[in-house]
C-alpha cells in the first residue's frame, strides 16, 4: 500500500479511535487477556496484556493499528510466550463467513485484481489483460450474503440453546466488520474444554459423522420404528423435519428411504449435513489460544467496525457499522461494482478521480480498488 | 474414601487398602507363606494373574451377585492383593499391565451390573459413587439411561475412534449426553485400567516373603512368554511397534491399524497362531472373529488370496504413521531395515 494511502486510512482509523472509544467493548477480566495488533504494512505484535480501558486507550492512539485482537481465552500471565501463559479456560467463539456458504451470488461481486498488471476485473481465472493468473480476489459482500450468514447464525443459536441449554443472554453476535458474524458464547460447561472436545463440538453443530443408526436406519433387518419422529428434539427431530418435510409424509419418505437401503441413507445424511448444519468455520472454534478481532475495532478489510447485532433480524450490516466521517475526499477509484454503504450507492467507478465521503474512501482503499488521488 | 461392604471390596478390591484390610482381619503376610490353609491362597493368586496373563477375565467365586459361602468373599480379596504382592516381588511390568487390565474388565462387569441394578439402589449408588471418586465423572440416572455433562462425556469419547462414539451420533438434550449402563461403564475403561495400574506400580514393594518365593519364580517364568514381542519389535518400524503398543495397553486399534500389523506379521513368516494373541487385550476382542479375520488375510480361508501389506503413503493419509529417520526412503513398513543402495 502507498504511503499517502496509509497516512489516509491511519488518520481515519485513529480519529475513530479517539471519537468512538465508547463503541469498543473492553471484555471482563481483561487483565487476563492476551491483546495483539497489526499496522499498516507490517506484522502482528501480540502477548499483550492491557489493565484497563484506559490503558487499551492509549495503546489504540499511540499505535494507530489496522486491526486488534483480543484472546478468547483467560491465562495467568497473557504477556509471556504461549508456552508460559498458563491457560486457564476460553469462553465458546464461532465465525460464520459468508465466503464459507456457496452462495450463488458471491460470482456477481467478487473481483480479481492482477498481482502483476494491477488491473482489476470482474471475477475471473486469468487477468483478462496480461493474462496472469497470480490474481487476488476481493469481494463486496451484498445483502444476500449477510442474509444467508444470519441464517446460519440462527441455526447455530438454536443448536446452542436447545440441545445444550445455554441461556440466550450468554450467546453474543457480533458483525464481523467484514461479511460475517462473531458469536461469543459465555458461562457454558465449555470453558476449560481443550481443542478436541471442542472440534467434536463442532463436528455436532455441522452434523458431521453422522451414522445411519442414529436415524433408526439399521444395516440387517431395518426396521421402520425405529426412524425419528417429528416432534423429537435434538438432530433427530432436526432430521426428521427437513427429510419428511411434513408429519403426514413421515411414513411414506420411510418407505423410500428403507427401499433404497443403508448405504444410500450414509448418502442422504451427508446431503442433509449441507442444509440443516451450521456452517461455522471449524478452526475458530477449535482454537483456544486465537486472538480474535476485539469488539468495536475496525476491521482494515473494510473499514467498518466489529460491532453487536442487539437485535440480529433487524440489523442492516452496511449501514449499522460504518463510523467513519462524511467529509469528502478525493480518490482515483477502480471499482467496477456498485455497493451501499450507510445508505449511500457508491459506483460503479472506472478508473476515475471522483470525490466521495470518508468511509467510502476508506472501503475502497482497504479492498484496494482506490487510492488517495 | 468410600466406606465398603465386604461383597463390595470383593467386587472392587482395588479399592482396598491392602494393610488395613489384612490387619482388620487379623492377618500378616508372613502368615500365609506358612500357614498350609493360608497357602492355598498364594496359588489362587498365582491363577489368578496367569488367567489374566492369557487375556481372560478372573472368575471368582461370586456368583452372579451374590456370593457362594460367606467365606469366598475374604479369599476372593486376599487373592487380589496377594496377586499384587507377587507381581511386585516378580518385578514383571508386562505381567501387571496384563493383570490391571484383566482387572479392570473384571471390575466393569460388576459396575455395569450394579449401575443397571433396579432392585437395590444402593448397589447403583455405590456403582455411581466409584466413577465420580475415582474419574470425577458425575453422571446421574434418568429414566432407563444414565446422563453426563456434554464437556465430561467428550473427554473420554475422543479417544475412541468408532464412529457411534462422536457426539453427533449420541441422544444430547439438556447439555447432557445419555448412556445405557453398559456405555457409561465403556466410557471410563481406559481410567479404570490406568487406575488399577497406577495403584498396583505405586505399592510398596515387599521384601521376599518365606512361602511366596515358589510363584514368584513361577512368574518369572510366565513373564517370559510374553516378553517374545517385546523383544523382536527392535527390528519392527514404528507404525507397527506402535500398533502393538497401543494393543499392548488394552487401547483400541482401529480396523485399518489391525489390518496394517496382521498384513505386516503375515509377510514376515508368522503364522496365524502366533499372531492371534497380540489382539487379545483389545476391548472388542472375540477369538473366533479374530481368527476368522486372521485366516482370510493369510488367503487360507475363502478366496485364497492373500492381502498384503498397505504402502506407508496409504499408512500415513490412515494417520498409522509415525515415521522416523529410519523411514527414509522406504515405501512400504516391509522395506523398514533393510539395507538399501
Ligand atoms: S514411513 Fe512407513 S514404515 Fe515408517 S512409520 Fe511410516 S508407515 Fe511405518
Ligand atoms: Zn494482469
Ligand atoms: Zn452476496
Amino acid at each position: 500500500m502507498k504511503e499517502t494511502d496509509i497516512k489516509f486510512l491511519e488518520s481515519a482509523f485513529k480519529k475513530y479511535y479517539f471519537e468512538q472509544f465508547d463503541l469498543i467493548r473492553v471484555p471482563e477480566r481483561t487483565s487476563e487477556r492476551e491483546f495483539g495488533y497489526q499496522k499498516f504494512n507490517s506484522g502482528m505484535t501480540r502477548h499483550i496484556s492491557v489493565k484497563d480501558d484506559k490503558e487499551l486507550h492509549l495503546m489504540l492512539m499511540q499505535n494507530v493499528p489496522s486491526d486488534v485482537y483480543c484472546s478468547n481465552a483467560y491465562y495467568t500471565f497473557p504477556n509471556l510466550p504461549m508456552n508460559e501463559k498458563d491457560w486457564k479456560e476460553a469462553d465458546l467463539i464461532f465465525d460464520i463467513d459468508a465466503k464459507d456458504l456457496n452462495l450463488s451470488c458471491r460470482a456477481n461481486h467478487t473481483l480479481s485484481i492482477c498481482n502483476d498488471c494491477n488491473e482489476i476485473s470482474n471475477n475471473s481465472e486469468k487477468c483478462l489483460k496480461c493474462n496472469s493468473t497470480k490474481l487476488e480476489k476481493k469481494s463486496l459482500p451484498c445483502k444476500n450474503c449477510i442474509d444467508a450468514s444470519k441464517t446460519e447464525v440462527l441455526k447455530l443459536s438454536e443448536i446452542l440453546t436447545n440441545d445444550f441449554s445455554i441461556n440466550e443472554d450468554d450467546i453474543q453476535v457480533y458483525f464481523s466488520g467484514n461479511e460475517g458474524f462473531h458469536i461469543y458464547v459465555y458461562n457454558t460447561q465449555f470453558q476449560q474444554s481443550g481443542s478436541r472436545e471442542r472440534s467434536e463440538l463442532v463436528d455436532y453443530i455441522m452434523f458431521n459423522g453422522a451414522i445411519p443408526e442414529k436415524f433408526g436406519m439399521k444395516k440387517f433387518k431395518p426396521n421402520r420404528n425405529s426412524f425419528p419422529d417429528f416432534s423429537e428434539s435434538g438432530w433427530r427431530g432436526r432430521f426428521s423435519k427437513y427429510v419428511y418435510g411434513s408429519k403426514s409424509k413421515r411414513s411414506k419418505v420411510i418407505s423410500e428411504l428403507l427401499s433404497n437401503g443403508y448405504s444410500s441413507f450414509q448418502k442422504t445424511l451427508d446431503d442433509v449435513s449441507e442444509n440443516i448444519g451450521s456452517k461455522i468455520d471449524p478452526n475458530v472454534t477449535m482454537d483456544i489460544h486465537r486472538i480474535f478481532r476485539l469488539p468495536g475495532s475496525i476491521n482494515s478489510k473494510s473499514g467498518l467496525t466489529k460491532i453487536h447485532c442487539k437485535d440480529l433480524a433487524k440489523f442492516d450490516a452496511y449501514a449499522d457499522s460504518s463510523f467513519l466521517s462524511d467529509d469528502t475526499v478525493e480518490v482515483l477509484a477502480n471499482c467496477p461494482i456498485e455497493f451501499k454503504l450507510k445508505n449511500k450507492k457508491i459506483g460503479p467507478y472506472h478508473n476515475e478521480k471522483v470525490s466521495v465521503p470518508t468511509f467510502a474512501a476508506v472501503y475502497m482503499m482497504c479492498k484496494k480498488l482506490a487510492t488517495i488521488a | 474414601m468410600l466406606s465398603l461392604g465386604q461383597d463390595e471390596i470383593a467386587k472392587y478390591p482395588f479399592l482396598a487398602d491392602a494393610g488395613q484390610y489384612l490387619k482388620d482381619k487379623g492377618f500378616t503376610l508372613e502368615q500365609f507363606g506358612t500357614d498350609p490353609d493360608l497357602k492355598e491362597l498364594i496359588t489362587k493368586a498365582y491363577e489368578r494373574i496367569q488367567v489374566a496373563a492369557d487375556g481372560k477375565i478372573y472368575k471368582s467365586d461370586l456368583i452372579g451377585d451374590q456370593v457362594s459361602k460367606e467365606a469366598a468373599l475374604p479369599r476372593e480379596v486376599f487373592s487380589f492383593l496377594l496377586a499384587i504382592v507377587l507381581l511386585k516381588l516378580s518385578g514383571m511390568h508386562t505381567l501387571i499391565k496384563r493383570f490391571a487390565l484383566a482387572e479392570a474388565r473384571r471390575a466393569e462387569k460388576y459396575l455395569e451390573k450394579d449401575l443397571a441394578n433396579i432392585s437395590d439402589e444402593s448397589k447403583k449408588q455405590l456403582a455411581i459413587r466409584v466413577i465420580d471418586d475415582l474419574f470425577s465423572v458425575q453422571i446421574e440416572k434418568l429414566d432407563d439411561y444414565f446422563v453426563i455433562p456434554v464437556s465430561d462425556y467428550l473427554k473420554h469419547s475422543i479417544n475412541f475412534h468408532e464412529r457411534e462414539w462422536k457426539l453427533i451420533n449420541r441422544h444430547v438434550e439438556n447439555g447432557q449426553v445419555f448412556l445405557t449402563p453398559h456405555e457409561t461403564v465403556r466410557l471410563i475403561r481406559k481410567e479404570l485400567g490406568t487406575y488399577i495400574n497406577a495403584k498396583i506400580v505405586n505399592a510398596k514393594t515387599p521384601t521376599m516373603i518365606p512361602g511366596f518365593e515358589d510363584s514368584v519364580n513361577k512368574l518369572v517364568m510366565l513373564s517370559k512368554k510374553f516378553s517374545t514381542f517385546t523383544v523382536t519389535t527392535g527390528e519392527y518400524p514404528p507404525c507397527i511397534k506402535h500398533a502393538i503398543d497401543i494393543l499392548e495397553k488394552g487401547e483400541n486399534l482401529p480396523h485399518s491399524g489391525r489390518f496394517m500389523l496382521a498384513t505386516f506379521l503375515l509377510s514376515k513368516g508368522q503364522s496365524v497362531q502366533q499372531i492371534a494373541p497380540l489382539f487379545k487385550n483389545a476391548p472388542d476382542y472375540n477369538e473366533r472373529v479374530t481368527l476368522y479375520q486372521l485366516n482370510h488375510l493369510a488367503g487360507t480361508s475363502g478366496s485364497g488370496t492373500q492381502y498384503s501389506c498397505p504402502s506407508c503413503e496409504k499408512l500415513k493419509t490412515q494417520s498409522l504413521c509415525f515415521a522416523t529417520s529410519e523411514c527414509e526412503g522406504i515405501i512400504t513398513p516391509l522395506q523398514f531395515g533393510k539395507k538399501r543402495k
